[in-house]
């Protein structure tokens, strides 16, 4: 800890007063809002605002939609994460490698970073378009007959690739950089030439990417449960069915799309908030302090 | 006899050793130049789809490119879009760095009562994302008259937990001597943080500027609830409203968009990542 070195009682104060006024009103507030809208039945047009307790959250548990919505998105957060973090790990370490003119592919391989989510999803839309895309044709030729139109399980697989697809850059920057933290001569030690080129990875590399690891582990959990609303509206909306109705597109269309869906929205924002603080929880006793990016 | 054959095992093993270290970068290229492309490849299908006019499912590109550019450009609005974004993306990036730097500055260099406190309280934003006060954050916005306005887009994007995290961590690594002395010459706080502080952090200041553009430029959900004018209209929101119509969907034409919307944060990462690689790099070190 460095020792404070200006003295001025009022100065520091004013530095930090615009960012604590800005969590204050765009953050604290509305979230207490949050909390306190769930325990109501709220009418949009009519403004009328009932006490219910918890009700909401009663009809939510009930509710074949929301217990589907919770299961689809369990499956697709697990299945992002893993394929997110295992296929960018193996991209990594191969650019990583100490052989003349990798550099180019450290550079290649990240600008999915740049990709927005929505545009990911319309590029694999049309990859996988049912009548007109290319990998869909590969595939039909192989007798696999892939339409995330009609298919319920096709539509997921849909929109696990595109969100794989878009956070490989930035899993792969987060890697590479660790790797870079790395001693060279383990990394050269475990160079994946010659034998038992496996286990050496796993037993020397991983375990010191393991900070790494988990960090993106965290990061890619709030990506796939938050951060992909645009991939699916702007492809699945939701189904077919409700197959892609993962729980923030089904908050958006209760809180935005219906008149009296306020409560019932405000109440599946506090259970993301539940979700959000367990991540927060496991962030902080598992993967100590290390600063946060989106 | 038999030493003679172990003798020449040997060297045979040697050599098939020495063949493989000549033989490994060359495979390794060829693994690394397949995966390059494979992760490509969805990128370069859509260009080639925005130089098509008829989608046949084919590899072969059309002729239609200029066409369909201008088309995009033409019917998106395009123009207008990318200057409503990079009006966001912008602002917000600058808005929360200089936040994040006068917060750690007040943090690390001043003696701050409660100042732990107030850092909590910024952090908290980590347990807030929007979807967990997005009808009441909108209902605000309403309130304070700041739908279809750039304020709406951008104000409540300014507080920065991340920014202020790192640059808590940069200034900590500064060595204290460097402002004792900037003080014993008699600059103030603010000739110190403008003249010494802000110019060592460039690289810090480079990732994160990075981050929140990129992060901005590909906003969806706020946007899409409260920038509905041309005025204000944002970029991603700008792309789906060319696929949600109710005639014949011009793939040609969307790809083009596309497209042409990834184009300015690329230029950010290109240009920027060599500072976000070294801020990373420096960030992980102490933990």
């Amino acid at each position: 800890m460095v020792a404070p070195v200006f003295r001025n009682r009022i100065l520091p104060y004013l530095l930090l007063l615009p960012s604590a006024a800005l969590v204050l009103v765009f953050f604290i507030y509305p979230a207490v809002q949050s909390l306190e809208l769930s325990l109501y039945r709220v009418h949009r047009v009519r403004g009328v605002k009932l006490y219910v307790g918890l009700e909401n959250f009663e009809r939510l548990f009930t509710s074949t939609t929301y217990l589907n919505s919770l299961e689809v998105t369990a499956k697709f957060v697990v299945a992002v994460v893993f394929f997110a973090l295992a296929i960018s790990l193996a991209l990594a370490v191969g650019a990583s490698q100490p052989i003349r003119g990798f550099g180019a592919y450290r550079t290649l391989l990240i600008w999915t970073y740049a990709l927005s989510p929505a545009i990911a999803g319309l590029i694999w839309a049309l990859l996988t378009d049912p009548a007109i895309g290319v990998l869909t044709g590969a595939l039909s030729k192989f007798g696999i007959d892939f339409n995330w139109r009609r298919s319920q399980s096709d539509a997921l697989i849909f929109i696990t690739a595109a969100a794989v697809w878009k956070i490989l850059g930035y899993n792969i920057l987060f890697f590479l950089a660790g790797l870079k933290n790395i001693p060279r001569d383990v990394i050269e030690a475990a160079s994946l030439d010659g034998a038992n080129a496996w286990t050496r990875f796993w037993k020397m590399i991983f375990p010191l990417l393991m900070p790494v690891t988990l960090f993106l582990l965290i990061m890619n959990t709030l990506y796939a449960s938050f951060e992909t609303f645009g991939l699916i509206d702007i492809t699945t909306q939701g189904g077919p069915g409700r197959a892609t109705n993962v729980l923030v597109y089904n908050l958006y269309n209760d809180g935005f799309k219906s008149t009296t869906g306020i409560g019932l929205a405000s109440a599946q924002s506090i259970i993301l908030l539940g979700i959000v603080a367990t991540l927060t929880v496991f962030q902080y006793r598992f993967v100590s302090r290390r600063t946060f990016y989106q | 006899m038999s030493a003679i054959t172990t003798s020449s095992t040997v060297r045979q093993e040697v050599r098939a050793g020495a063949t493989r270290q000549r033989l490994y970068p060359v495979v390794m290229h060829l693994v690394m130049a397949g995966a390059v492309f494979l992760v490509t490849f969805p990128l370069i299908y859509a260009f080639i789809l925005s130089t098509q006019s008829t989608h046949l499912g084919t590899l072969v590109p059309g002729s239609a490119l200029i066409e369909n550019y201008q088309d995009a450009w033409r019917q998106a609005n395009m123009g207008l879009l990318m200057r409503n974004t990079l009006i966001v993306a912008l602002s917000v990036a600058v808005g929360k760095i200089i936040l994040a730097i006068l917060g750690a500055y007040a943090l690390i260099y001043f003696r701050v009562r409660g100042g732990m406190a107030i850092l909590g309280l910024i952090m908290l934003t980590h347990l807030l994302p929007l979807p967990v006060r997005i009808v009441p954050t909108y209902e605000l916005l309403t309130d304070l008259g700041w739908v279809n306005t750039f304020q709406g887009l951008t104000v409540p994007f300014f507080a920065s937990a991340t920014g202020l995290l790192l640059f808590q961590q940069f200034f900590r690594t500064v060595p204290t001597d460097l402002a004792d002395a900037a003080r014993v010459d008699g600059a103030g706080p603010f000739r110190f943080l403008l003249s010494i502080l802000i110019p060592i952090s460039r690289t810090n200041i480079g990732a994160l500027f990075l981050i929140e553009f990129v992060y901005m430029w590909n906003q969806y959900l706020w946007p899409l609830l409260v920038a509905n004018s041309d005025q204000t209209r944002q970029i991603q929101i700008g792309i789906k409203l060319l696929v949600a119509t109710d005639a014949v969907i011009d793939w040609g034409t969307v790809m083009a968009g596309a497209l042409m919307a990834i184009v300015p944060p690329l230029i950010v990462l290109l240009v920027l990542q060599r500072s976000l690689m070294a801020g990373l790099t420096t960030a992980t070190d102490d933990v």
